[in-house]
């Protein structure tokens, strides 16, 4: 194994990370006066597409196509939408680059203003991110003191304000019109797309949403170039022509039953057992894994024997799963019940379900009893059926809903059913019940 | 008579700058009168529509949306303590530091200790698995919260 020396989370953790003087000692803003005095908004673009960057936010489009979708020539305003609301469960990648290195992050967002030729950028930092809110907040008023932010900034013809806007504690906001919606101040329902954010977004303008860890990126293309990103990662499938590829570091998040739990940036493709054995320091206590959740709780699961996936875009997916999602990896022991992880996971789509769609609405609240009937020790065998049939009917693959958290809260219903099946009747054979848990009520 | 003070009107004001439509400073809005009051009262909710031209029930709308802003039938207390159930924590204990907790302060979620100073509640997934078994005090995270290390964190909010 080569050692990669990471990128994104190089300056975490040393003296004076997040000040704008330690940011432009180790190079800051470098690649945004570049962009100003060398590059047309289109070139910026260019580049951006050209590195084959995707979406770290969990859907991984392509960021520099997303971004020629904006209609040519708008009066304006366009704004950017910087999505903080980072609510995945096992997903903490951007609230370390928040707190630790915030200019790296507010350096892709003017990146990103000047190549989309955004006006205004609104970061949508989820409320519990208070330590990220208020550093970021000290970060942007440094650049309105110093002619980073605002008309002019360093003296060009560029003009960008930057807004934190704090969120309120919903999963739904994530979603890229819930969180235009909320934005607005209104209730965070999707929207029915098209039209999609970018020919009609916040306020009825064209809108880019843009996730943390990909504005980062962009910060590091513009610097040292798209084939610097692209000598990084896994290219795509030459028999696959749809695959865009897997290029560029990417910030994994490990946690559950490791020795080690934390962020490690690592080219894309690592493999599941790579990422445990080697960087999270093993299965705790000395017990075998039983599986793991690849990329945040809606992506689903994968079986110990399965570790040898490769976390890039496609190889999740190749295993069953939704996909590579955030590539936030949760894993549980051998001595975990797959009936509570299930619970688990059913509740918080139940909880977070944002009650606009009925399918998902009524789907998520009874994957959550069911599931709950089976802790209980009252399961029957047919519950399996019902609940891989409600995980199957519900979400925008069938065609049910509006948003995706459906699909993302039947993925593991579906896939815990057909990989732990065995477990799943054995259980409800048996007659057990999981242990109580004590003053925690469903809602 | 006014529930909103001078100074948290000029507070919620001030963000119409940021945005083009006045709406979008509900949310704002709504955290600047939960932080000072520790919940929104019906009275409030009509004021700030009044600032913001909207009826009274669109920003109760987006209120009650969230589940995160208190009426003045439940108001918060000092200290708002958050303790996450969501998968990460629980494979390490968040469930049964709920319970704990729950046991410890006398209340359960959603409830406010006697004496005003603590509310419990559960969270679902608040980004610090790396910390799990993780709470948030307010805003402001806590990791590694083991059983051993409830008394140590009920005192220093009791204080």
């Amino acid at each position: 194994m080569t050692e990669f020396e990471p990128v994104l989370l190089r300056r975490v953790g040393k003296p004076d990370s997040q000040s704008l003087a330690g940011y432009r000692a180790d190079g800051g803003y470098r690649a945004l006066a570049k962009a100003l005095g060398d590059l047309t908004p289109a070139q910026v673009t260019e580049l951006v597409k050209d590195s084959g960057l995707r979406g770290r936010g969990g859907a991984g489009f392509p960021c520099g196509v997303k971004w020629t979708f904006l209609p040519k020539d708008h009066p304006g305003p366009i704004y950017l939408c910087v999505n903080a609301d980072e609510s995945e469960p096992g997903t903490f990648n951007n609230r370390i680059l928040m707190e630790e290195d915030p200019h790296q992050v507010l350096e892709g967002i003017l990146l990103a203003c000047y190549a989309t030729r955004a006006s205004v950028a609104y970061v949508y930092v989820r409320y519990e991110y208070g330590r990220s809110f208020r550093v970021m907040q000290q970060a942007v008023d440094e650049l309105y003191a110093n002619n980073l932010l605002g008309r002019n900034i360093l003296g060009k013809d560029f003009h960008a304000e930057v807004y934190l806007h704090r969120g309120a504690g919903a999963y739904i906001c994530g979603e890229e019109t819930g969180l235009i919606e909320s934005l607005e101040g209104k209730r965070a329902w999707p929207r029915i797309k098209p039209p999609f954010p970018a020919v009609e977004g916040a306020f009825r303008k064209p809108t880019v949403v843009n996730n943390v860890e990909t504005l980062a990126c962009v910060t590091h293309i513009v610097d040292r170039g798209p084939d610097w990103f692209k000598s990084v990662g896994v290219p795509p499938d030459p028999k696959n022509p749809r695959d865009a590829g897997s290029y560029g570091p990417k910030l994994y998040c490990l946690s559950g039953h490791v020795n080690r739990p934390g962020c490690v940036e690592l080219p894309l493709g690592v493999s599941v057992r790579e990422l445990v054995e080697e960087h999270g320091g093993g299965v705790w206590k000395g017990r075998r894994a039983k599986g793991c959740i690849p990329g945040g709780l809606s992506m689903g699961f994968l079986t110990e024997q399965e570790f040898d996936t490769p976390l890039d875009f496609n190889g999740p997916g190749k295993a069953g799963c939704l996909g590579l999602g955030t590539a936030a990896v949760i894993v549980f022991d051998e001595t975990t019940s797959i009936v509570d992880v299930l619970y688990n996971t059913c509740r918080f789509f139940a909880h977070e379900s944002c009650g606009q769609c009925t399918p998902c609405r009524e789907g998520t609240g009874w994957m959550m009893k069911i599931t709950d009937r089976i802790r209980r020790g009252r399961g029957r065998l047919e519950d399996l059926h019902i609940l891989d049939e409600i995980g199957r009917s519900i979400g925008i693959m069938p065609g049910t809903t509006i948003c995706g958290l459906a699909d993302g809260a039947g993925w593991p219903v579906k896939n815990a059913i057909s990989k732990f099946r065995a477990e799943f009747e054995e259980f409800i054979r048996s007659g057990r019940k999981s242990p109580e848990l004590e003053l925690v009520g469903a809602h | 008579m006014s529930v909103l003070t001078e100074e948290l009107r000029q507070k919620i004001v001030a963000y119409l700058a940021h945005y083009p439509r006045k709406q979008a400073v509900t949310l704002p809005a709504l955290h600047v009168v939960q932080d000072a009051l520790r919940c929104v009262p019906l009275e409030a909710v009509r004021e700030i529509a009044d600032l913001l031209d909207l009826s009274p029930a669109e920003v109760q709308d987006t209120m009650t949306f969230y589940g995160f802003f208190r009426d003045e039938q439940a108001p918060l207390g000092r200290t708002r303590l958050w303790v996450c159930r969501s998968l990460p924590c629980m494979l390490r204990g968040g469930e049964e530091l709920l319970g704990r907790l729950g046991e410890k302060l006398g209340v359960r979620p959603g409830g406010t200790t006697a004496d005003g100073k603590i509310t419990l509640e559960f969270a679902e997934c608040i980004g610090a698995c790396e910390g799990a078994p993780c709470v948030l005090v307010n805003d402001e995270h806590v990791m590694n919260v083991t059983l051993d290390r409830v008394d140590q964190l009920v005192d220093s909010l009791r204080a």
